[in-house]
């Protein structure tokens, strides 16, 4: 089973959160500045968003970057399963959608985003897609959490929240949009308490 | 040899009794048995068993000569003594076919040096089976293996001349031929299974019903034209059946045999393309084998069959429609025909002897099988266990293949010990030698 | 999933649009710069085809090849088999090599499943995909073309699709009737009676499709989708029809029956599994219509499979027990 899953009726020490709903917006305000801050301006910033909850991500920091620069900035979403390097050990999942604005992402600045930083796997599949689809002037990535354990050398360059946790947690981001339920993120399981 | 005295077993299922068995024949019966025992008799308790005429299996394929490694006439004569038959009829497609009386005296020769029952050869009615002129018919009635039956099965004798000439040339001597039932024009080379919704979903060709009783009641008028005996070998369609009782009724010379797996075994067992189930004629639908169960019941048909067709594994793993048609049925016969016929109470064990040993016997002219369990009989005969649930062991078969359907089927009826001209030849099915 | 793909049976409804969903998104990778997805690196295919066929193993090679699996073609006429060798010994000992899967194409029905049977009894952890088992399944093809007709059509909720010819020769009918009514098709299935399947009657109401064996009054009727199927001269020596004239009449898309097709229904597309025989069951201004999808179903068909080879082989299910 992978990690992120827990078995249906295992008892489980209720989910303390960790992020509110105000939280999380004020997380994705920040980096949206920051994007804005370290580009000098949104001028051939493209967002991808890795499915599924990066792409809500992605679009909502892209609304955030035109309200404060005032010129839109593309979106698209780059599903990475096909180049990922576990699918031996993580049940059958079907791939997502991949879409890119039709600026492509030729000397463009790539900005990848996703919900949760934990191994670096997913991100290191995401490059490789990447490459394969073009040649960016620079790729940076942005998280709403960063829960630590990379197993990989790979940092983010914007995070929403840095969250220490224990690998036998498990964080759940939820999206309005996505989900159905007001933005939180939580952490449950865990060592019995 | 010495004598043989058999104690509480029921003929046929009735009343239990003693029986004295002396040289071979029944000496004694009753209360006159223990009394004329001498003291060193040899004893067969048999309490709770019935006793039955030895089997006779009208359609075997023993292999020898051609296929010494699916099965020889020492092996499949094993396995029908283990089966509780005491009298085989060899098919006559073999390699050489048996189609001269050297031929058929060499089967018959086999089958006594393997003393495991009496193995009385099948001629072929054309030469080489190719369907077009005669074997030596008569050559082989006057060697010593006395051929009575002939049989081109595996095919079909389907040119009308021939069919025609064959029978009218065996009236001389009481002959029969016994046809396998196929018109070969009514599907092609590639026909493996029945023709019907399931071969249709499984993109299999099939043999119509058709093709079986078209050519039943052709071959019924020729006997009713040439006054000849002509044995419709493995009916297995509910036309076919139909076809037998209207020749019957006419007073046609025609009997009929059935297979123990077409009264069990039905053609959705195909749907996984697994060639243990692959057979010719074909299983059947539900419907027919329904129909086939009644029939052996009144007596339309005669009697059982087994067409045992041993062959080597590697024959059996190819392509379904490539493997090679053929079922064991020795050792399982008794069983199979038991459960499906007498526990289920379709009809009774004195029917069943008569099925599977008097008609048999009958059909084929063998005299010394079959007969009433009386004094002065030859004591060819069988004791079952009508209670006895067994499930069947493809790796305790006697026969030198596996390719049994029955693997892991359970049936109630068991044959115990089987004894030709009063030597035990099998008990429990290991062989006695 | 099935560790085998040897029916569209052994695909559950969940499967089959998980299927053709990837399917979706393997497509866009026929038009990328590089064509080159690592997800099967390491992965073995065989291409085991004891009957020719360009097309289908092609297809399987270049989606093998697109997803970086090692894939080797073995064609069964003049191997082993021709020399009396059993199907279960050649197949054995391809899988003792340590492949991951054999994509299978053979004349005989059934024989994809026998080998499937004899690797789980030997415990062989080989997966087998049926690419064409003689006349009885074609699984991949009816993936594709439902793919196609989903992708031209929208939906195939509701829509009525055709199958005409030589019915009870086709695998890819027998693939099709499975898929098409299971996506919300209403399927007919036309064909003079000597080329309908034995005991089509009863199949046709226990698994709701229906018969004609009359093509204009079905194309009168509207349809949304023909899928014409492809007739062997070979079968009038059968005795199946008298001439391929008398054939080309009653039940191949000529030029007049593509024009009553469209004037019904403007929208309605055509189909052929390939290869076709022009002038015989399809005229050549039909192959060539607007609505013909006959090259956007090959174009498919590496789309198909690529997604059918991901659903199989990406996970566990050559590794010990298939972790997932």
């Amino acid at each position: 089973m992978c990690p992120e899953t827990s078995a249906e009726g295992t008892p489980q020490p209720p989910a303390r959160e960790v992020m509110s709903t105000s939280d999380v917006a004020r997380g994705l305000r920040r980096i949206a500045h920051e994007i804005v801050e370290r580009n000098k301006g949104a001028q051939d910033v493209v967002l991808l968003g890795i499915p599924s909850r990066g792409v809500e991500l992605a679009q909502r920091l892209a609304v955030l970057i035109t309200e404060i620069e005032g010129a839109s900035v593309p979106v698209g979403s780059l599903d990475v399963t096909m180049y990922r390097d576990d699918l031996r050990d993580r049940p059958m999942r079907a791939p997502q959608q991949t879409h890119f604005p039709p600026s492509g992402v030729d000397d463009r600045v790539v900005v990848l985003v996703d919900d949760v930083l934990y191994s670096g796997r997913t991100v290191r599949a995401a490059l490789d897609a990447l490459a394969d689809y073009g040649r960016p002037r620079a790729v940076r990535l942005a998280v709403l959490v960063d829960r630590g354990h990379r197993e990989l050398p790979i940092r983010a360059d914007h995070v929403g929240k840095n969250l220490p946790t224990s690998q036998a947690e498990r964080v759940t981001v939820r999206l309005t949009g996505h989900d159905d339920v007001d933005d939180s993120v939580t952490i449950s399981g865990g060592d019995p308490r | 040899m010495s004598d043989l005295l058999i104690t509480g077993a029921s003929p046929l299922g009735g009343r239990a009794t003693d029986l004295l068995v002396r040289d071979g024949v029944i000496a004694a019966l009753g209360a006159d048995a223990a009394t004329d025992a001498p003291a060193d008799v040899e004893r067969l308790e048999a309490d709770g068993l019935a006793l039955l005429p030895g089997l006779v299996d009208l359609h075997t394929h023993l292999r020898e000569p051609g296929r010494e490694d699916a099965e020889t006439v020492r092996t499949g004569s094993a396995a029908a003594a283990a089966g509780g038959f005491t009298a085989v009829l060899a098919m006559a497609n073999t390699n050489p076919v048996t189609d001269t009386a050297e031929s058929a005296e060499r089967v018959l020769d086999l089958g006594v040096a393997a003393g495991h029952c009496d193995v009385q050869p099948i001629g072929s009615v054309t030469k080489g089976l190719e369907g077009a002129e005669l074997a030596e018919l008569g050559l082989m009635h006057r060697s010593r293996a006395r051929v009575r039956v002939f049989s081109d099965d595996g095919r079909c004798v389907h040119d009308a001349r021939v069919m025609r000439r064959a029978l009218e040339y065996v009236r001389a001597f009481d002959g029969v031929i016994s046809q396998h039932s196929q018109d070969p024009a009514l599907a092609g080379p590639a026909a493996c299974c029945h023709e019907g919704e399931v071969s249709g979903r499984l993109g299999l060709t099939g043999w119509p019903a058709v093709a079986e009783s078209s050519i039943i009641a052709r071959d019924a008028e020729l006997a009713l034209h040439t006054g000849s005996r002509v044995h419709v070998a493995h009916v297995s369609t509910a036309e076919g059946v139909e076809a037998v009782r209207w020749a019957k009724r006419r007073g046609a010379r025609i009997t009929a045999e059935v297979t123990p797996h077409h009264l069990v075994l039905t053609t959705d067992l195909l749907t996984g393309y697994d060639p243990v189930y692959k057979v010719n004629p074909p299983l059947r639908p539900a419907e027919d084998v329904e129909a086939l169960r009644a029939a052996l019941a009144d007596g339309t048909i005669d009697a059982v069959a087994t067409d045992h067709a041993p062959h080597a594994r590697h024959d059996k793993e190819h392509a379904f429609p490539d493997a090679a048609f053929g079922m064991l049925g020795l050792e399982t016969a008794f069983s199979v025909v038991h459960d499906v016929m007498v526990t289920s109470g379709r009809t009774d064990l004195v029917t069943l002897a008569e099925r599977m040993s008097h008609a048999p016997a009958r059909i084929a002219g063998l005299t010394d099988h079959g007969r009433a369990i009386e004094v002065g009989a030859p004591a060819n005969l069988v004791l079952v266990d009508t209670s006895a649930r067994v499930t069947v062991d493809p790796s305790a078969s006697q026969s030198l293949s596996r390719n049994t359907p029955f693997a892991g089927h359970t049936l109630t009826g068991a044959v115990r010990t089987t004894i030709l001209r009063g030597r035990v030849t099998a008990t429990d099915g290991e062989v006695i030698n | 999933m099935n560790r085998h793909l040897l029916s569209i049976a052994d695909l559950g409804d969940a499967d089959l649009r998980a299927v053709l969903d990837t399917a979706a998104e393997m497509h866009d990778v026929q038009y990328r710069e590089v064509k080159k997805l690592p997800t099967l690196r390491g992965r073995t295919i065989i291409n085991l085809f004891f009957e020719d066929s360009t097309r289908t193993r092609s297809s399987f090679e270049i989606a093998g090849k697109w997803m970086s699996a090692d894939t080797i073609n073995i064609t069964g006429k003049g191997s082993s088999t021709s020399k009396g060798e059993s199907l279960r010994d050649t197949v054995r000992t391809i899988a003792a090599m340590g492949v991951d899967a054999i994509v299978m194409r053979h004349q005989a029905s059934g024989a994809a499943h026998q080998v499937a049977r004899w690797f789980d009894e030997s415990g062989v952890r080989a997966g087998v995909i049926n690419a064409g088992d003689g006349t009885h399944e074609h699984p991949t093809q009816a993936l594709l073309d439902a793919y196609t007709l989903q992708r031209r059509l929208g939906t195939l909720e509701g829509k009525r699709i055709a199958i005409v010819g030589d019915v009870t020769h086709s695998r890819v009918f027998r693939s099709n009737v499975l898929s098409l009514p299971r996506l919300g098709a209403e399927v007919t299935v036309v064909a003079p009676p000597t080329l309908m399947p034995s005991g089509a009657a009863r199949w046709a109401e226990s698994d709701g499709f229906t018969l004609s064996n009359d093509l204009d009054e079905v194309i009168d009727s509207g349809v949304d989708a023909l899928m014409m199927l492809r007739v062997q001269r070979e079968r009038m020596a059968g005795g199946f029809f008298p001439t391929a004239r008398e054939y080309t009449v009653g039940y191949g898309l000529t030029r007049d029956r593509l024009a009553a097709l469209t004037a019904v229904n403007p929208e309605a597309v055509i189909c052929h599994p390939g290869p076709m025989n022009r002038g015989l069951e399809i005229a050549a201004d039909a192959a060539d219509a607007a609505g013909s999808l006959v090259l956007d179903q090959v174009s498919a068909g590496v789309a198909v499979r690529m997604s059918v080879l991901y659903h199989l082989l990406a996970s566990g299910l050559t590794d010990e027990g298939g972790a997932a």
